[in-house]
């Protein structure tokens, strides 16, 4: 505890979103700052890292109209909080906690460190209750549960948008199978960089989700360094309000390259190492930071459900922030250009995606008894069709035999009836129909 | 020795201590958080910090502790979780609740228990260094207490309960036995000599066991990018290996999914003594959220315990998932340090830091004369799923097994999606006459036949590629068909159901039946009879 406040108006350079400070006493690592502009304005900061009296202070918000002479930092003691209240639902923010829907800010009922702290693994339940999406895509062949993280990997120019818009509005978390609109789900939406027609799409959206809800909206306008903290803050509200008033709590983050670039553009004007495609080499841990805060605990209601929006970059998946998302999260929704120009909506590739803790989450008790083998058949005919559909580029479809055949018509079938969906919201119970209705009809019923 | 932090850096601190030794353990903050000393300069001392140092001001206290970062071992470690510094969860559970807060240590939340002492060694009786002096009731497992480093006659022998920090025994001149030792971590425990004798590890998974064997005392690793079954054939071997004890490392990997697997050892039972698995298995996690100095160290923490086992005599498994992500955190670490980076960033010891690490593998002559072995299971993660990355090639250059994760064969959901082209084992030719001799003597045989038969069918798929399966002979049909019997019955595997495990016996027994339908239906053939009544019309 400091007795006297600490105020310096000693910077040695401006770079960027960064100040070096110079003769600081006593500072702390993480430690919130307030930085005084010599127009009268007001932003905040934090302290990145401490080399004797030398101080390397991040600005979050903008940085313009600093100067050297007249700048001042005060050190606040505090570490950087989330202001925290139930009366925070239903209500948008922007990317440093400030109101943007013209309502006055909120009093809070206590704060919480945004960086949060890591759950006990041993504290930890395993998830196993379904999340309804209403996209069959995910329910049948991927299905969400409570506490999983699960990205969308998206290319550029494809619907992810309107797909997280979808999820916003039509997620439900069910018990078991009676999926209702359960009375205590929340969902968190965090937009990063966003365009201004974008907020205005999911404006309007918010609009529409029957729930509570809570935003966070950093435009691409807005400073880069609260792309780093709107989805910190987004966590600690959502672990607030699943471990302290029991909701479920959807996360939906869009979109991760926007933080990650964020990430690097902050990284490189820290002088730090380079990684893979400039990224620092911190990458994995800061993402999974973040990732990692989904889950539920034992004995305890409530849940943090993750669904971050990822737009792999040249629509490689091999780049570093889908490749090091991938190995965080607990499998991946991808979507393919291919089934999009098809006019297939949502176009979901369902080989490469994945859902690792759906074995727990579907069956009896859970979803219907048949979920596990439908599931399986659709996967295992889809995926013969969509090899047969390589040969049949070379030898043509009336060089392939009978069977053959019908597999290809199968795989068109299910992408235009199963992954095919349009505006319509399909129950787990519809989509389960819908798939034994197409395998029986090709005779692939076991 | 008390000093002050003047500097911090992500997970490094710089101290103004002087007289302190590398890797010396370091008392940091007034929150009292972990640390090691990584660095050493005229003027300051450069520490890792085992938990975030969030909060952290200059100006705070440091202190030396004079000891080195330091494991324990006795009795009572299994059936435990551990994070990377060897702080026992649950009792940390019990006093923060679900979220860890830094700067708590274990050794202030872990109570001592007292334990009961059942002698082998009578006052009087001689003792050499390594032998046993009694035994300790670890749940259902009988814990031999060693006399370490002792020799002489035997003054006293406790013979009932005892405190942890009570000797057991005392030599007659004095000297003490401990069941208890504090062990520094980053230092391999000694043996009386390594011995190169390799008898098979039955993981229970037919592609291992079957065609790329592992050998106790051996090393493998397993690469794959994400959605390759990494973890999921990690636990399976865990589950199900033939041994005695199984340490689980999960280094910088999901918290969910050390959930699902606590979830799942708390039920199940060791196929070979049917006792319930968590009797012989202890689990080191620090999570990808977790700080990244302590899952430097965890893989350390693990391997010392390995050790500890191994010494008593023991088969001990350590199995990690994740290397990657350790190199990532000595890359970090080293990135905060600010030295000279090596390929990719990591730094240019990580080569033989790693060789280092594979080198503590092996079968040994313990100090007391039993033979104990050390067998080390490690995933690898690489970047895009990218082989040629530097940790996949550092552990090439030490591995004596590799069993390559495929994508296309996990998009295709054959698990455990281990190539049957590019994996190898060094052990094969060592392990084979135990097989040949334990299991079956056409082991051997069945093994070369499987072999041939996959790699025409490679040959053929190519062809098939472009003429199509209805351009090929008959016969080369038939081979087809039943490799693909091979691959759906034989090398995949359901983690989910019963099949999970298999014992050498049964995947003898499986591919034989594979094999003998293939001559048949071959023979049949061979008179004049079309493919489709061969196959009964499922060709």
């Amino acid at each position: 505890m400091r007795l006297s406040r600490h105020s310096y108006s000693t910077l040695r350079s401006i770079q960027g979103p960064l100040l070096f400070v110079e003769k600081v006493l006593d500072a702390r690592m993480g430690e919130a700052v307030r930085i005084l502009f010599p127009d009268g304005r007001e932003a905040e900061g934090e302290v990145l890292r401490i080399e004797r009296e030398t101080v390397l202070i991040q600005v979050i918000g903008d940085s313009r109209g600093l100067d050297m002479d007249h700048t001042r930092v005060v050190l606040t003691d505090a570490i950087k909080r989330a202001p925290l209240s139930l009366a925070m639902l239903n209500r948008t923010f922007g990317g440093s906690f400030q109101p943007l829907d013209d309502l006055p800010m909120f009093v809070p009922d206590r704060w919480a460190p945004v960086a949060g702290f890591p759950m006990n693994p041993v504290a930890r339940e395993r998830p196993q209750q379904m999340i309804e999406t209403g996209l069959s895509c995910i329910d049948g062949l991927n299905t969400l549960v409570k506490g999983q993280k699960l990205p969308i990997f998206s290319c550029a120019g494809l619907p992810s948008r309107e797909i997280a818009a979808r999820i916003l509005e039509h997620a439900r978390a069910g018990e078991g199978a009676a999926a209702r609109p359960a009375a205590g789900s929340v969902v968190v939406f965090v937009a990063l960089g966003l365009a201004y027609h974008e907020y205005a799409f999911y404006r309007q959206t918010l609009e529409r989700v029957r729930g509570d809800f809570v935003a966070f909206i950093n435009l691409a306008k807005d400073p880069v360094v609260e792309r780093l903290l709107a989805p910190r803050f987004g966590l600690t509200v959502a672990e607030y309000l699943a471990f302290e008033h029991g909701r479920d709590v959807l996360v939906v983050v869009t979109d991760m390259t926007n933080y990650c670039d964020a990430l690097r553009e902050v990284s490189t004007a820290r002088e730090e190492l380079p990684g893979r495609r400039g990224y620092p080499g911190y990458l994995y841990s800061d993402l999974a930071s973040l990732y990692e805060r989904a889950g539920r605990i034992k004995q305890q209601a409530g849940s943090v459900t993750l669904l971050p929006v990822v737009t792999m970059p040249e629509d490689d998946i091999t780049h570093p922030i889908p490749d090091l998302t991938g190995y965080i999260t607990e499998g991946q929704i991808v979507l393919s250009r291919e089934l999009h120009q098809r006019g297939i909506f949502p176009p979901v590739d369902v080989l490469p995606s994945l859902s690792r803790l759906m074995q727990r989450g579907i069956g009896k008790g859970h979803t219907r008894e048949d979920h596990r083998e439908t599931a399986n058949a659709l996967y295992m005919h889809y995926a013969t069709g969509r090899d047969l559909r390589r040969l049949e580029a070379i030898v043509g479809r009336d060089g392939m035999s009978e069977a053959d055949r019908r597999m290809l018509d199968f795989a068109d079938a299910f992408e235009r009836e199963i992954v095919h969906q349009g505006e319509a919201r399909r129950s787990i119970f519809e989509t389960l129909d819908l798939s034994r209705a197409l395998l029986g009809r090709f005779g692939l019923l076991a | 020795m008390n000093g002050r932090i003047i500097g911090i850096s992500g997970p490094t601190v710089s101290v103004d201590l002087k007289g302190l030794r590398l890797y010396e353990r370091v008392v940091v903050g007034r929150a009292g958080l972990m640390g090691e000393v990584v660095r050493l300069e005229q003027e300051r001392a450069v520490v890792q910090v085992y938990e975030s140092t969030r909060g952290l001001g200059v100006g705070e206290p440091v202190t030396g502790t004079g000891t080195q970062l330091t494991v324990r071992l006795g009795p009572g470690l299994l059936n435990q979780m551990f994070d990377g510094l060897q702080r026992p969860l649950e009792a940390m559970r019990a006093a923060q609740g679900p979220f860890i807060r830094p700067g708590e240590t274990g050794a202030a939340i872990a109570a001592p228990r007292r334990w009961r002492l059942a002698p082998a060694k009578n006052p009087g009786d001689a003792v050499r260094p390594g032998e046993t002096v009694g035994c300790v009731e670890d749940g259902p497992f009988r814990h031999p207490i060693l006399a370490t480093g002792a020799e002489g006659r035997l003054g006293a022998v406790v013979d009932g309960d005892f405190d942890e920090d009570e000797p057991v025994a005392m030599l007659e001149d004095g000297r003490r036995i401990h069941a208890f030792e504090e062990w520094p971590v980053r230092l391999p425990r000694p043996y009386r000599r390594k011995l190169s004798r390799f008898e098979p590890l039955i993981t229970g998974q037919r592609c291992i066991d079957f065609l790329f064997p592992l050998a106790r005392g051996g090393s493998a690793i397993f690469p794959g990018g994400f959605g390759t079954g990494k973890t999921l054939l990690e636990q399976s071997i865990a589950k199900f290996a033939d041994v005695d004890i199984v340490i689980y490392v999960g280094c910088g990997e999901r918290g969910n999914e050390m959930a699902e697997m606590l979830d799942d050892f708390s039920v199940l039972a060791d196929p070979w003594s049917k006792r319930p698995l968590m009797n012989r298995t202890i689990v080191v996690v620090n999570t990808s959220n977790m700080p990244v100095a302590a899952r430097e160290a965890s893989i350390y923490t693990a391997v010392t315990m390995a050790e500890y086992y191994r010494d008593l005599g023991y088969n001990v498994l350590l199995l990690a998932d994740s290397l990657s992500r350790w190199a990532e955190a000595l890359r970090e670490i080293s990135s905060a340090l600010e030295e000279m980076p090596g390929e990719e960033g990591y730094p240019t010891y990580l080569g033989s830091r790693m060789a280092e690490f594979f080198a503590r593998a092996g079968v040994v002559e313990t100090i007391g004369g039993q033979v104990g072995s050390l067998t080390v299971l490690l995933s690898i993660s690489p970047p895009g799923g990218d082989f040629t990355e530097p940790v996949t090639q550092a552990c090439l250059r030490n591995t004596g097994a590799f069993f390559m994760l495929d994508t296309s064969l996990a998009h295709r959901r054959h698990f455990p999606a281990i190539n049957w082209f590019q994996s190898f084992s060094l052990y094969e030719s060592d392990v084979a006459a135990h097989l040949d001799r334990l299991v079956s003597p056409e082991w051997g045989a069945l093994r070369q036949r499987t072999r041939e038969l996959l790699q025409r069918e490679e040959s053929l798929r190519e062809v098939a590629e472009i003429v199509g399966t209805e351009g090929l002979q008959d016969t080369d049909r038939l081979l087809m068909h039943t490799t693909e019997g091979i691959r759906r019955r034989f090398l995949a595997q359901n983690a989910y159901t019963d099949d999970a495990f298999s014992t050498p016996e049964q995947t003898c027994a499986r591919i034989r039946r594979l094999l003998e339908t293939h001559d048949a239906a071959g023979a049949r053939l061979g008179k004049g009879e079309s493919l489709s009544e061969v196959l009964g019309g499922r060709a």
